[in-house]
């Protein structure tokens, strides 16, 4: 049976769904294994297991770097050959996937949301208008998954723990300070299950509250468009679109977005979407499966108060 | 494979007066309609307007910054076909002092790894003290270059940078993080890819852009990089498109006037309570 490298993404332990998104497609494909970097192994190691991990190989060092996620891939490649490689389409992972891919002459493909049996991936390009089918020609195909693209299902297993024993990484990079600017424990926006977006129509930067109000009572993280993001509303990186983020999420909502290509780019694959904005002709509509023609100042407190009375 | 973990720095640490490359491509107009032209299955970028793609402005504004504080010199490479030469003329108008310009042929259909490939051969070339990309193009958008080039030169690699420092040899970003941001630093000379939003790029000045006409740009070809044809384009792809098609356009499904009130709220509420987001 063929293996799967799956990297373990998680914080101090505290694995995120896209991994077990991850070991879940990997047993289609034959026999799941993780690899973890990093501190927190003994709070990851159950879940791994429910989630049908059959071995875990597990390196020390820093998971914030490229380097030690690379080393690990590269030295528990070497001792399972693996059928596939497996990371999640975060940035710092397709950092060490494609320094991964460099390093032994493989080949890559970013952002795949599905991937077949002969090893065939799905990927939706140019913000979700054409979707293509591509294949790694060239050695164990290194693939990063979008998060949100494929189900969870438990598979328990009893994976034996192999330490890799790794000299650490000496590329001469050094994390020095971890910087946490916002504590609302917000999802990412890139993968949440509900994203609540907010653009120019909030009229005023103080304004966000209203959207951010609305996500954390559906347990969503914010986005935000060019032009909030442009106009200094909204951090960067909270940015949905063709020069932000691209985003698939079960439900987008759009408040005050008028829905222009470079926004629809990257939110027109979300599973459902939503929009309330007082233009009627706004584009968002001709792509939301349920719209709101009206005043976002009314209109959202009161879908507030709603979602908040109807989960009690 | 000519980079690797155990590459030697093959320069001495960064001297006072920095030598600046910066990495170009020619992307379609972000507004444009995108395709892929049936015949090859790559991105068809001759009936499209094509522009300097959005993200590398702030790569080149960040080395002009560099260039100010510490002194050096600032050049641009862009690997693409001829017609690129406008995208580099582009990116010059900006400032920056001299450009080299990869065009062959045989690149056509180049995947990222390769393009990271021969983007290190050229980088070989030049020998700068400090390489900026921008964090990924707004065309195919996998932001695997510049982690690749890092890779293949044997240098640190510091992605999604919104800030950057050199101090010394030290290179120092602030990468962004899903929530903040982590402080990273390494030693020089590095690959740096930046994030928009890192400052606030310049627009050409009249002055900038004629001058623009004038500066020096080097052409490679692949002989010139000591690169074989049969390893990268189509030929020596490491990805393939097996096929395409265009994703069925979104219908529009309920809509509601808004009374004045904000109870079609309630509505909005009631239809997601049906999907089950409630």
């Amino acid at each position: 049976m063929p293996r799967v490298l799956v990297l373990v993404e998680h914080e101090d332990g505290a694995a995120k769904k896209v991994t077990y998104e991850m070991l879940t497609k990997a047993r289609d494909l034959g026999e799941p294994v993780a690899v973890f970097v990093g501190e927190g192994l003994d709070g990851a190691r159950e879940g791994l297991a429910r989630h049908g991990a059959t071995a875990v190989y597990a390196a020390g060092g820093d998971n914030r770097l490229a380097g030690p996620l690379t080393g690990a891939l590269a030295a528990a490649a070497d001792r399972v050959e693996p059928a596939a490689v497996l990371v999640a389409a975060t940035p710092l992972a397709k950092d060490a996937g494609a320094r991964l891919a460099a390093r032994k002459g493989w080949g890559m493909l970013a952002d795949i949301v599905d991937l077949d049996g002969d090893l065939v991936a799905t990927q939706n390009v140019f913000g979700g208008a054409t979707t293509v089918r591509s294949r790694v020609r060239t050695g164990t195909p290194v693939l990063a998954v979008k998060p949100n693209s494929f189900p969870v299902q438990e598979a328990p297993a009893e994976p034996e723990v192999v330490d890799l024993d790794l000299a650490e990484e000496q590329d001469g990079t050094r994390v020095t300070d971890h910087v946490v600017q916002e504590q609302g424990g917000r999802p990412d926006v890139a993968e949440a299950e509900i994203v609540v977006s907010g653009g120019r129509g909030l009229q005023d930067p103080s304004n966000f509250a209203l959207v951010e109000a609305l996500a954390d009572t559906l347990g969503a993280a914010v986005g935000a468009s060019r032009a909030a993001v442009d106009a200094g509303w909204y951090p960067h990186q909270h940015q949905v679109g063709q020069t932000g983020k691209t985003v698939s999420p079960q439900l987008y909502v759009a408040v005050g977005i008028s829905g222009a290509i470079q926004h629809r780019a990257g939110m027109q694959t979300s599973k459902t979407i939503v929009a309330v904005n007082k233009d009627a002709d706004a584009p968002i509509f001709a792509i939301s499966d349920f719209g709101v023609v009206g005043d976002l100042f009314k209109v959202i407190p009161r879908l507030t108060d709603e979602v908040a009375k109807r989960k009690g | 494979m000519v980079g690797g973990p155990g590459t030697v720095r093959d320069r001495p640490p960064l001297e006072a007066a920095l030598k600046i490359l910066v990495t170009v491509k020619r992307v379609p107009d972000t507004a444009a309609e995108k395709r892929l032209d049936p015949a090859d299955k790559t991105l068809d970028r001759e009936s499209v307007e094509t522009i300097l793609n959005p993200v590398d402005e702030y790569a080149v504004e960040e080395a002009l910054r560099l260039k100010e504080q510490h002194g050096g010199e600032v050049v641009v490479l862009c690997m693409g076909p001829p017609s690129a030469l406008a995208t580099v003329r582009k990116a010059l108008s900006m400032g920056p002092d001299a450009a080299v310009h990869v065009h062959d042929d045989a690149l056509h259909g180049s995947c990222a790894l390769n393009t990271a490939k021969v983007l290190q051969a050229a980088i070989r070339r030049v020998e700068p003290d400090i390489v900026l990309c921008g964090s990924e193009s707004t065309d195919a958008r996998t932001s695997l270059v510049p982690s690749a080039l890092a890779e293949y030169l044997g240098w640190p690699g510091l992605t999604g940078a919104k800030q950057l420092e050199v101090d010394g040899s030290t290179v120092r970003v602030h990468r962004e993080t899903e929530n903040g941001y982590d402080l990273l630093e390494a030693d020089g000379p590095a690959v740096v890819s930046v994030v928009k939003g890192i400052n606030e790029p310049r627009y050409p000045s009249f002055k900038g852009i004629m001058a623009a006409k004038s500066k020096p740009v080097t052409d490679y070809n692949l002989a010139d990089l000591g690169i074989d044809q049969g390893e990268v384009g189509t030929a020596g792809a490491t990805t393939e498109v097996v096929d395409f098609a265009a994703r069925p356009p979104r219908q529009a499904g309920q809509q509601v006037k808004d009374p004045g009130d904000g109870s079609a709220a309630v509505e909005l509420a009631e239809f997601l309570a049906g999907h089950k987001f409630i």
